[in-house]
């Protein structure tokens, strides 16, 4: 694709910008700032990634996947501010998925060791767990909020802060990774995935590409079990102090 | 002379600038009915959440045991020193599921015999054991607290304000449970209640708490001798300071 053709999808952005001024939404800013990011974001990924493959060294892999990292868990952070040492929960949690799906992918020979390989699957499986990671601390906050007197009754009775909070861990962990297990449920009838339909336009075969969909679906599905289950258990402790009560913060 | 349930020794919380209780010291007696009154505010609540550490004192100590409260283990302490709250908060299940909590917190269980005793004991009759616990009246939901705590085998019962939200008849009857375990079985209970009447009815002893000072304890008949102004006050109706 040429930069002038590139440069015709814009058509796409005039037609919600239209409607938007037409229907006085109030997000023409909005449109114009996400599309400026957007392009800016995306070509300096682009010409970055260009330049790691060209030097084809696994530091300038590692350190890309670092970035990776380092940028989902800033997003990520804001959400669970009220627990102490998010970020390196976060961090942690993200490492272990990346170390453990490489492992796998790399070990069994699956994919090769290549930045060509290694980057965009890291980004997948990362930016999952992103998503995931806010979903899930969302929802656990939410949980201790509305069934504070639930935690307390059972601390009350001399149950350990594990045992107060487990429901609500359960259910922050479920409601985490049901949009990811529901996805899968449809996918290919309601919904082609991205990075398959990319595949098949760039002149793939649709089997090999579906192949590969599908090893990254379950990549997925495991790594949004890891991510929620691995950070519930490493955040719960945080939302209680020493002589096992609910912390202040979060009354 | 009976031998203290509690000692409290210059207790005092705060939370920011907020001076929630303010030096309280005084003892309570074993065996006892001990009602805590004063307006809205005057820290009743929060001194029971300090006594099985639900919350932490600022400063000055609890003894209970003949030991400071800091020196247990939280879950030990809130085993031995039971709390009942006026909401009657009940987890998602039956009558059954909440009786044998207690026991699953300790990895054990509540064989069905014990439970139907547990309930016969808090005037509730067995065929309520499988009953959804959210079906149940205020009152009932009440009594299912009050034996969910029993199943721990508390040395001291706190109640706050238990039969606040109740009507009359479900009110006289959770004060009669409670008056009959106290004299069935000696059992030290803290009894915070807005109704003077009621405290009148059931204490033994008193504590009149008004913004975070315990301007009386003693005797509950002698209550209305009181010199405080601020008690003297609140017993004839006003909020006190």
């Amino acid at each position: 694709m040429t930069y002038f053709t590139l440069s015709l999808t814009l058509l796409f952005v005039l037609i919600p910008l239209i409607l938007a001024h037409v229907l006085k939404l109030n997000i023409e800013k909005d449109i114009i700032i996400a599309t400026s990011r957007s392009i800016v974001q995306l070509l300096l990924v682009g010409y970055l990634l260009q330049f790691i493959f060209d030097q084809n060294d696994p530091l300038f892999m590692i350190l890309m996947v670092g970035l990776i990292i380092f940028a989902a868990t800033h997003n990520a952070r804001k959400k669970g501010v009220n627990i102490k040492g998010i970020t390196w929960k976060l961090i942690l949690t993200y490492t272990t998925i990346e170390i453990l799906t490489q492992s796998i992918l790399i070990g069994l020979n699956i994919t090769p060791a290549t930045p060509q390989y290694v980057i965009p699957i890291s980004g997948m499986v990362v930016g999952n767990a992103m998503v995931l990671s806010i979903l899930f601390l969302n929802r656990l906050t939410d949980e201790v909020e509305d069934k504070q007197s639930q935690i307390e009754l059972i601390l009350s009775l001399g149950g350990s802060p594990k045992q107060a909070i487990h429901r609500q861990l359960i259910t922050s962990i479920k409601a985490s990774t049901v949009p990811t297990i529901e996805t899968q449920k449809t996918m290919g009838l309601v919904q082609l995935p991205g990075m398959m339909s990319g595949q098949i336009i760039a002149g793939a075969d649709p089997i090999q590409a579906v192949q590969f969909q599908l090893l990254i679906l379950f990549i997925l599905l495991t790594t949004a079990i890891i991510t929620s289950v691995m950070l519930g258990y490493l955040s719960y402790p945080a939302l209680f102090t020493e002589k096992m009560q609910l912390n202040d913060n979060l009354k | 002379m009976k031998q203290p349930a509690l000692s409290f020794i210059d207790v005092s919380f705060s939370k920011g600038d907020l001076h929630i209780i303010k030096n309280i010291s005084g003892e309570i007696t074993a065996g006892n009915i001990t009602a805590f009154i004063g307006p809205s505010g005057a820290g009743k609540s929060t001194l029971f959440r300090l006594i099985n550490q639900l919350t932490t004192k600022t400063t000055g100590e609890i003894i209970f045991n003949s030991q400071s409260i800091d020196t247990f283990n939280p879950m030990t302490l809130r085993k031995k020193v039971g709390v009942v709250l006026q909401e009657a908060v009940m987890i998602p299940g039956t009558v059954y599921d909440n009786l044998r909590l207690p026991r699953q917190l300790e990895g054990r269980d509540l064989p069905l015999t014990e439970a139907k005793d547990f309930l016969r004991k808090v005037g509730l009759e067995e065929k309520f054991l499988h009953t959804k616990a959210k079906e149940l009246s205020g009152g009932q939901k009440q009594k299912v607290s009050i034996a969910r705590t029993l199943v721990n085998e508390p040395e001291i019962l706190l109640m706050d304000e238990i039969t606040s939200s109740l009507d009359q008849v479900s009110a006289q009857a959770i004060e009669s449970l409670i008056t009959s375990f106290n004299h069935d079985e000696r059992q030290t209970i803290l009894w915070i209640t807005h109704n003077i009447d009621q405290a009148k009815r059931l204490s033994d002893e008193t504590w009149v708490l008004i913004d975070g000072e315990c301007l009386y304890q003693g005797p509950t008949a002698d209550l209305y001798n009181a010199t405080d102004k601020h008690v003297r006050d609140f017993l004839e109706g006003g909020d006190g300071p």
